[in-house]
C-alpha cells in the first residue's frame, strides 16, 4: 500500500478524496445554504417564547393578536425550515452516494490492475474491506456524522449569537459551564475509541474461532476435538462480551455528564439572570428564552464523542481506500501506446532474465532461452526451483527485475493487455471457479461462446463423457469456489475454460495434478491434438508430460540447467535423469 | 410507495423481545427502573424550571428584589433533577448493554455448540459464509432491539408522568399534548415501518457487493490471465450502483421524516404558547406554568423517538433470530450407541452394502461392499470423481450411510459410544486444515501427549526436519497469523496429527499429494512398521504397490477387489488407470518408431 496515502493528514485526505470523486462537490454550495437555513429553525422556539413573554404578556393582559401573529409567523418559518431540511437531506444523499459508488468502482478496478505480488493471498481480505466496509464507513459519516457536525456547529453558533444578543454576561456564564466539558470530550472519545478497538479485536477473535469450527468441521470430528474447540470459542465469546460491556460502561459514564453540566448552566443562568434583571439589563422573556437556548447545547455535545469516533473511522477508511488507488499498478498496461500483435503461432524469448521477490533473494538467475513458434515445451524441476516464477514472467503477471521477455520479438511490457491476454493464457494449478454453473464458468474464457461451442470444446478435450455424468450436465452448479466438485474436476473445468479462450500460447502450470492418470493421459493427448499449430508450455509435476514434449527445460535453483528432448536428457547423467528415475519408480509397477 | 413492515413481523419481533426479557429478568427490571427514573426526572426537570419561573424569577422581576431562599431552592431543584436524570441515563444505557451483550453471547454459544454437535452432512448442506454470519451478524441483529428497549419503556413512563403533570397544570394544554404526542409517535411508527424494509434491502445489497468483491479478488489470477478485469469491474459496478440507489432510497425517507419529526413538537410548543396565552387571559394559568409546559414539550420531542428505534430494529431482529433459531432447531445429529472397542490391535473394517448421496436423490456411492483386514494396507483406487473421498468420510464416521453399514471389529459404527471412532480411527483428508495454533497444538489437538511422542510422530511424517528449523520449534504458531508453510509441509503436519494418536485404523485420502515423491516414499515405508490397518486413496503406482489389497471403484461402485497383481491382470479399468503413463510412453515410442520407419521408407 502506498505510504504516501497513509501519511496524509485528515484534511489532505478529504481534499484528495474530493478530487477523485467530483460528485461530492456537485451542488455542495446549495446543500450548505439549505443546511444553514434548516439549522436556523432550531431557534424559532426560544425566540417565540421570548417574544410572547416580553411583548405579548408584559402589559397585565396578554396581547392576543400579537401572540397569534407571532405564532403563525413562527409556524410558517418552522415548516419552511423543515422543507429546507428535506431538500438538503436528499441532495446530500444523492451526491455522497454517487461519489461513493464511483469511488467503490474505481478502487475495485484498481485492485485488479495491481500485480499478483501486491494482491497476494494475505492481503485479499483487506482489499475486500477497501471496497466494502471502508467505503460504508465514509458513507455513514458523510450522511450522519458529517451532517451532525455541520448541524451541531450551526446550532452552537446560532444559539450563541442569539444568547449574546440577549445578554453577553449570561452567554459567558454558559460557555464557562460548558468549557470544561468541551475540553474533556476529546479525552472521553479517546478512551471510548480505545475500548471499541478492543471490542473489534475480540470480535475478530470470535470470528476466527467460529470459522475454525466451521471450516475445520471434518478434522474436529475426525479427531474428537469438539470439546477443545468449544472451549476456545466460548472463551472468545466471553472476552468479546466483557469488552462490549466495558465499552458500554465508559459510554454510560460519560454520556450523561452533558445533562449535568447543562443543569449547572441553567441554575447559573437563573441565579445570575435574576440579578441582571434587577439591574434592568435583561427582560424576563429573554431570560426564559436563555433557558430554552441552553437545551440546544445538549444534543451536539452528547453526540460529539460518537461523531468524533465516526469521523476518525471515516477518515481512516478513506485514507485506506485512497491508499489502494495510489498504489501504482506495478505491472501496467501500456494501453493505447502498446503493440497489438497479430494472431498466429507465438515465438518466445527470455533474455538474461533475473527475478527476485521484493526484499527477497534472487529466485531466477540469467535465464536465457528461445522457443520457436509451435514448440511444445515441458518445464520440470523440483519444488522451489523457479518453474512457477518462470510461468508468471512469461504471462506477465510479474515483470523481470533484470533482462526481458519477448514475444514475437516484442518486449512483453510493450504489448497491450487486451492483445496479450488474448494470445497467452495460463491454467494455474488451483483453478479457481466462480459460484455459477459449469457452463458459465467455462464461458468465462470467452464470453461470446455459445452453448454449442462450449459443448464442442469439451468434446474436443475428451471431457464430454465426464460432463454428461454430472447430475445436471453443463448446468451443474459448481458451488462457492467450485467446492461442489472434486479437486480434479475443478482442474478439468479450468482447463476447458482456458481452451475455450483459444490462445496462441497455452501455459499449463501443473494444471492436471489432481486428475487421475488415465484422464490425465487422455487430456494430454487431446491437448496435443487441439494445440497443434500453437505454442504450448507445460510446467509438469508428472514427467509423462515431459516425455511427450518437443523440448524439456530443466530448472534447478533458479537456473536452466538442462535443455533438450526427453530422450536425449534422460540418457545423460544429470538433474533430469534423477528426476525421471524417481518418477518412474513412483509410477511403475 | 415502498413496502411497510407487516404487523405479523412486529408481533414476531415483540415475541423475540419477550424471550430476552424472560431470560434476563433481573437485568431488564433494573434497566426499566433506571429508565423510569430517567423518565420521571425528565418531567421533573421541566417542573423545576416552571417552579423557578413562578416562584423565583417572575416574583423577582415583579417586585424588583430577589429572595435568596427561593433562588437557591430553584437552583437545587434544577441540578437535583438533572443529577437523578443523569443517573437514570447511566443505569439505563449500561444495563441495556449488559442485557443485549449477554443475549448475543448466549446465542453465539448456542449456535456454535450446534455447529460442533451437528453431523458433517449438515455442514455440507450449509455454506461457510452463512454459518459464520449466523454466529456473528445474525446473533447481533436478533438482539439489537434490546439496546433502545429500556429507553422506550422509560419514555412510556415519561409520557404518563408528563400527561399527569400537564393535566394537573391545565386540561386545555393537556389536550394539545394529547394531540401532538400521539401524532409524533404515529409519525414515528409510520417512518420506521417505511424505513426498515429499505434499510434491510440496503443491508442485503451491501452483503452482495461484498460477496462479488470477495469472489472476484479470490479469483484474481483467473481474471487476470483471461483478461476479464473490465467485465469484472462492470459486474461489480452493477451491484455498487444498486446499493447506491438503495441508499438514496433510504435517504429520501430519512430526509422526509427527520425534519417532520423535528417540526412537529416545535409546532406543538407554538400551539401551547398561543393556547396558554388565551388561558392566561382567562386567569386559568400562570406564566410559570406556561413556561413549564412549553419546556416539557421541547424535552419530550427527542426521547419519544426511542419508541420508533425499537420498531425499526424489529424486522432485522426477526430475520436474525429466525436464522439463529433454524440452526438451534436443526436435528439429524449423529446418534451414538454404548458399545466400546477394547482391542488394541489393528482394526478390521467392513463396508457392507453402502449407499450414500450428499443430495438424497442422487447417490454417489451404490451398494458398496469391501473389507480391510487387520494390519494390512488397502488401497482405494478409482478415477477422478468416483467417490473415493466419500468412502473415507464414511469409514471415519464423518457421515453416515443412507443404506447399509460400516463395521469396525464387527461393531456397526453407529452402535459405538461417542468418542470411540475418533479414538481408534484417524482420517487424513485431501485438503489439509491447520488450526491457528502452535505446531504442538496442531499435532496433539489438546491431548495430553509427551513431546517425545510428538517428535516421534513428526519423524514418521518426515516433518521433523522443517519443524526443528522453525523459530520456536514446537511452539511456533502456524495458521492464519503464524508462519506460512508450504503445501507439502502442511500435509506432513496433518499426517503427524493422525500418527501421534497411534490409531488402529489410519485413512489417508490422497494425503501426500503435495509431498515430493522421495519424501512420500519414506513416509509410506515408515508406516509399514505401524501397528495399524491402513486405508489409502492414491493414484501413484508406488503407493498402490505398497498396499496388500486393492479395491477399485468407478462411478461409486466397487468394480473389483484383490491384490494389485490380480487386478492388473483381470480388471481392465484398473489396468488402464494405473498403467496409463506406461502405456502412454509405450505408444509414443511405437509411434516414434513408426515415424522413423516411415522416414526411412519415404525417400
Amino acid at each position: 500500500m502506498s505510504m504516501q496515502a497513509l501519511e496524509r493528514s485528515a484534511w489532505q485526505t478529504v481534499r484528495h478524496g474530493f478530487r477523485l470523486s467530483p460528485e461530492f462537490r456537485r451542488g455542495l454550495a446549495g446543500t450548505a445554504v439549505l443546511a444553514v437555513l434548516a439549522t436556523v429553525g432550531k431557534v424559532i422556539v426560544p425566540v417565540a417564547v421570548q417574544q410572547v413573554i416580553d411583548r405579548g404578556l408584559s402589559g397585565g393582559t396578554p396581547d392576543i393578536p400579537f401572540i397569534r401573529a407571532a405564532v403563525v409567523l413562527c409556524a410558517a418559518a418552522v415548516l419552511l425550515t423543515a422543507l429546507c431540511g428535506y431538500a438538503m437531506n436528499v441532495r446530500l444523499y444523492k451526491s455522497t452516494e454517487s461519489g461513493l459508488a464511483t469511488l467503490r468502482g474505481r478502487a475495485f478496478r484498481h485492485v485488479h490492475d495491481l500485480s499478483v505480488l501486491t494482491q497476494n493471498t494475505e492481503r485479499r481480505g483487506a482489499l475486500v474491506s477497501r471496497v466494502t466496509v471502508d467505503v460504508d464507513q465514509i458513507s455513514v459519516f458523510m450522511q450522519w456524522g458529517g451532517m451532525m457536525v455541520i448541524v451541531a456547529l450551526g446550532q452552537l453558533v446560532v444559539a450563541t449569537v442569539l444568547m449574546a444578543v440577549y445578554s453577553w454576561q449570561l452567554t459567558l456564564l454558559v460557555w464557562l459551564c460548558f468549557a470544561p466539558l468541551i475540553w474533556a470530550l476529546p479525552r472521553f472519545q479517546r478512551l471510548i475509541a480505545g475500548a471499541y478497538t478492543r471490542v473489534r479485536e475480540r470480535t475478530g477473535d470470535v470470528l476466527a474461532a467460529v470459522s475454525e469450527s466451521v471450516v475445520g468441521s471434518a478434522v474436529i470430528r475426525a479427531y474428537g476435538a469438539e470439546d477443545r474447540t468449544g472451549e476456545r470459542i466460548d472463551s472468545a465469546i466471553d472476552a468479546q462480551r466483557a469488552a462490549q460491556v466495558r465499552a458500554m460502561r465508559m459510554v454510560g459514564f460519560t454520556f450523561p455528564t452533558t445533562e449535568l453540566v447543562a443543569s449547572f448552566a441553567i441554575a447559573g443562568v437563573v441565579l445570575l439572570g435574576v440579578r441582571l434583571g434587577l439591574d434592568g439589563t435583561i427582560t424576563v422573556g429573554r431570560l426564559i428564552a436563555f433557558l430554552f437556548l441552553i437545551t440546544l447545547f445538549i444534543s451536539p455535545l452528547q453526540t460529539a464523542t460518537e461523531v468524533l469516533n465516526e469521523a476518525q473511522n471515516a477518515i481512516a477508511g478513506w485514507r485506506r481506500v485512497l491508499g489502494v488507488l495510489d498504489t501504482p499498478a506495478d505491472v501496467g498496461d501500456p494501453g493505447e501506446q502498446g503493440v497489438t500483435l497479430p494472431r498466429g503461432p507465438i515465438s518466445l524469448v527470455f533474455e538474461d532474465v533475473g527475478f527476485a521477490y521484493p526484499g527477497g533473494p534472487p529466485v531466477l538467475h540469467e535465464v536465457s532461452a528461445a522457443f520457436p513458434p509451435r514448440s511444445r515445451v515441458a518445464v520440470v524441476g523440483e519444488t522451489g526451483s523457479g518453474k512457477t516464477t518462470f510461468a508468471k514472467l512469461l504471462t506477465r503477471l510479474m515483470d523481470p527485475v533484470e533482462g526481458r521477455v519477448l514475444i514475437d520479438g516484442v518486449d512483453l511490457r510493450d504489448v497491450r493487455f487486451s492483445s496479450l491476454r488474448e494470445r497467452i493464457v495460463m491454467v494455474p494449478q488451483d483453478g479457481f471457479l466462480f459460484d455459477a454453473s459449469l457452463e458459465e464458468n467455462i464461458r468465462f474464457g470467452r464470453p461470446s461462446a455459445t452453448r454449442e461451442e462450449i459443448a464442442l470444446a469439451l468434446t474436443e478435450l475428451g471431457l464430454a463423457d465426464w460432463v454428461d455424468g454430472l447430475p445436471a450436465g453443463l448446468d451443474t452448479p459448481v458451488g462457492q469456489r467450485g467446492e461442489s466438485l472434486s479437486a480434479g474436476e475443478r482442474q478439468l473445468v479450468a482447463l476447458a475454460r482456458a481452451y475455450l479462450a483459444d490462445p496462441d500460447l497455452l501455459l499449463l502450470d501443473e494444471a492436471t495434478s489432481a486428475v487421475d492418470p488415465a484422464t490425465e493421459v487422455r487430456l494430454a493427448r487431446a491437448l496435443e491434438g487441439v494445440t497443434r499449430g500453437r505454442t504450448a508450455i507445460s510446467i509438469a509435476h508428472r514427467l509423462s508430460t515431459a516425455e511427450a514434449a518437443d523440448e524439456v527445460v530443466v530448472f534447478e535453483h533458479g537456473r536452466i540447467v538442462q535443455r533438450g528432448p526427453h530422450a536425449e536428457l534422460v540418457a545423460q547423467p544429470g538433474v533430469y535423469a534423477d528426476l525421471y528415475a524417481s518418477w518412474t519408480t513412483a509410477t511403475r509397477s | 410507495m415502498p413496502p411497510k413492515v407487516s404487523t405479523a413481523v412486529m408481533r414476531q419481533g415483540l415475541r423475540v423481545i419477550g424471550l430476552a426479557v424472560k431470560a434476563e429478568k433481573g437485568v431488564f427490571a433494573a434497566a426499566v427502573v433506571a429508565s423510569g427514573i430517567y423518565g420521571v426526572m425528565t418531567v421533573a426537570s421541566s417542573w423545576a424550571l416552571g417552579w423557578a419561573t413562578e416562584h423565583a424569577m417572575l416574583p423577582a422581576f415583579e417586585s424588583g428584589h430577589a429572595t435568596t431562599g427561593a433562588l437557591v431552592t430553584a437552583a437545587l431543584l434544577i441540578v437535583g433533577a438533572a443529577a437523578f436524570k443523569a443517573l437514570g441515563i447511566m443505569g439505563r444505557r449500561i444495563l441495556a448493554g449488559v442485557m443485549q451483550f449477554r443475549m448475543q453471547a448466549r446465542s453465539r454459544r448456542d449456535v456454535t455448540k450446534q455447529y460442533l454437535r451437528l453431523p458433517l452432512a449438515w455442514h455440507h448442506r450449509h455454506p461457510t459464509g452463512q454459518l459464520l454470519s449466523n454466529a456473528s451478524s445474525d446473533a447481533e441483529a436478533a438482539w439489537a432491539p434490546l439496546a433502545p428497549l429500556p429507553m422506550a419503556v422509560g419514555v412510556i413512563v415519561m409520557l404518563v408522568a408528563a400527561a399527569v403533570a400537564i393535566l394537573i397544570t391545565d386540561p386545555v394544554l393537556a389536550l394539545v399534548g394529547f394531540l401532538i404526542f400521539p401524532a409524533i409517535a404515529l409519525l414515528n411508527f409510520a417512518y420506521q415501518r417505511r424505513l426498515s424494509p429499505l434499510a434491510m434491502r440496503a443491508q442485503q445489497l451491501r452483503a452482495e457487493v461484498s460477496e462479488v468483491a470477495h469472489e472476484s479478488f479470490d479469483g484474481a489470477l483467473v481474471v487476470k490471465t483471461l483478461g476479464r478485469e473490465d467485465a469484472e469491474a462492470a459486474r461489480f459496478q452493477v451491484r455498487a450502483d444498486e446499493l447506491r440507489d438503495a441508499n438514496i432510497g433510504v435517504g429520501r425517507v430519512r430526509g422526509l421524516f427527520d425534519p417532520l419529526l423535528e417540526a412537529l413538537p416545535t409546532l406543538g410548543v407554538l400551539v401551547v404558547l398561543l393556547a396558554g396565552s388565551l388561558r392566561l387571559e382567562q386567569g386559568r394559568l400562570s406564566a410559570g406554568e406556561l413556561v413549564q409546559v412549553a419546556y416539557l414539550f421541547t424535552l419530550l420531542a427527542f426521547p419519544i423517538r426511542a419508541l420508533g428505534w425499537v420498531l425499526s430494529e424489529l424486522p432485522r431482529s426477526v430475520v436474525g433470530w429466525t436464522r439463529v433459531n433454524d440452526v438451534l432447531q436443526a436435528t439429524g445429529s449423529m446418534t451414538y450407541g454404548t458399545h466400546t472397542l477394547t482391542s488394541a490391535d489393528p482394526a478390521r473394517v467392513a463396508v457392507w452394502d453402502v449407499t450414500y448421496g450428499y443430495d438424497p436423490g442422487a447417490p454417489v456411492l451404490h451398494d458398496m461392499t469391501f473389507e480391510a483386514l487387520p494390519g494390512r494396507t488397502l488401497a482405494v483406487v478409482g478415477p477422478t470423481g468416483s467417490g473415493k473421498s466419500t468412502v473415507t468420510q464414511l469409514i471415519g464416521r464423518l457421515i453416515d450411510p443412507d443404506r447399509g453399514a460400516i463395521y469396525v471389529d464387527g461393531a456397526d459404527l453407529r452402535d459405538l459410544a461417542r468418542g470411540q471412532v475418533s479414538d481408534s480411527v484417524a482420517v487424513v483428508a485431501q485438503q489439509t486444515f491447520l488450526f491457528d495454533d502452535t505446531v504442538r497444538g496442531n499435532v496433539t489437538l489438546g491431548r495430553d501427549v509427551s513431546d517425545e511422542r510428538v517428535w516421534a510422530a513428526l519423524r514418521l511424517a518426515q516433518a521433523e526436519g522443517f519443524v526443528s528449523g522453525l523459530p520456536q520449534v514446537l511452539d511456533t504458531r502456524i495458521g492464519e497469523r503464524g508462519a506460512t508453510l508450504s503445501g507439502g509441509q502442511r500435509q506432513r503436519l496433518a499426517l503427524a496429527r493422525a500418527l501421534v494418536r497411534e490409531p488402529r485404523l489410519l485413512i489417508l485420502d490422497d494425503a501426500t499429494s503435495s509431498v515430493d515423491p522421495q519424501v512420500e516414499k519414506r513416509i509410506l515405508y515408515g508406516l509399514r512398521d505401524q501397528q495399524s490397518t491402513v486405508i489409502v486413496v492414491a493414484y501413484r503406482m508406488a503407493t498402490i504397490a505398497l498396499a496388500d489389497d486393492v479395491v477399485y471403484i468407478e462411478h461409486g461402485r466397487v468394480i473389483d477387489r484383490g491384490t494389485h497383481e490380480r487386478l492388473l491382470e483381470r480388471c481392465e479399468g484398473y489396468r488402464n488407470l494405473v498403467t496409463a503413463y506406461e502405456r502412454d510412453e509405450a505408444e509414443r515410442a511405437a509411434l516414434l518408431a513408426d515415424e522413423e520407419d516411415e522416414e526411412v521408407v519415404a525417400p
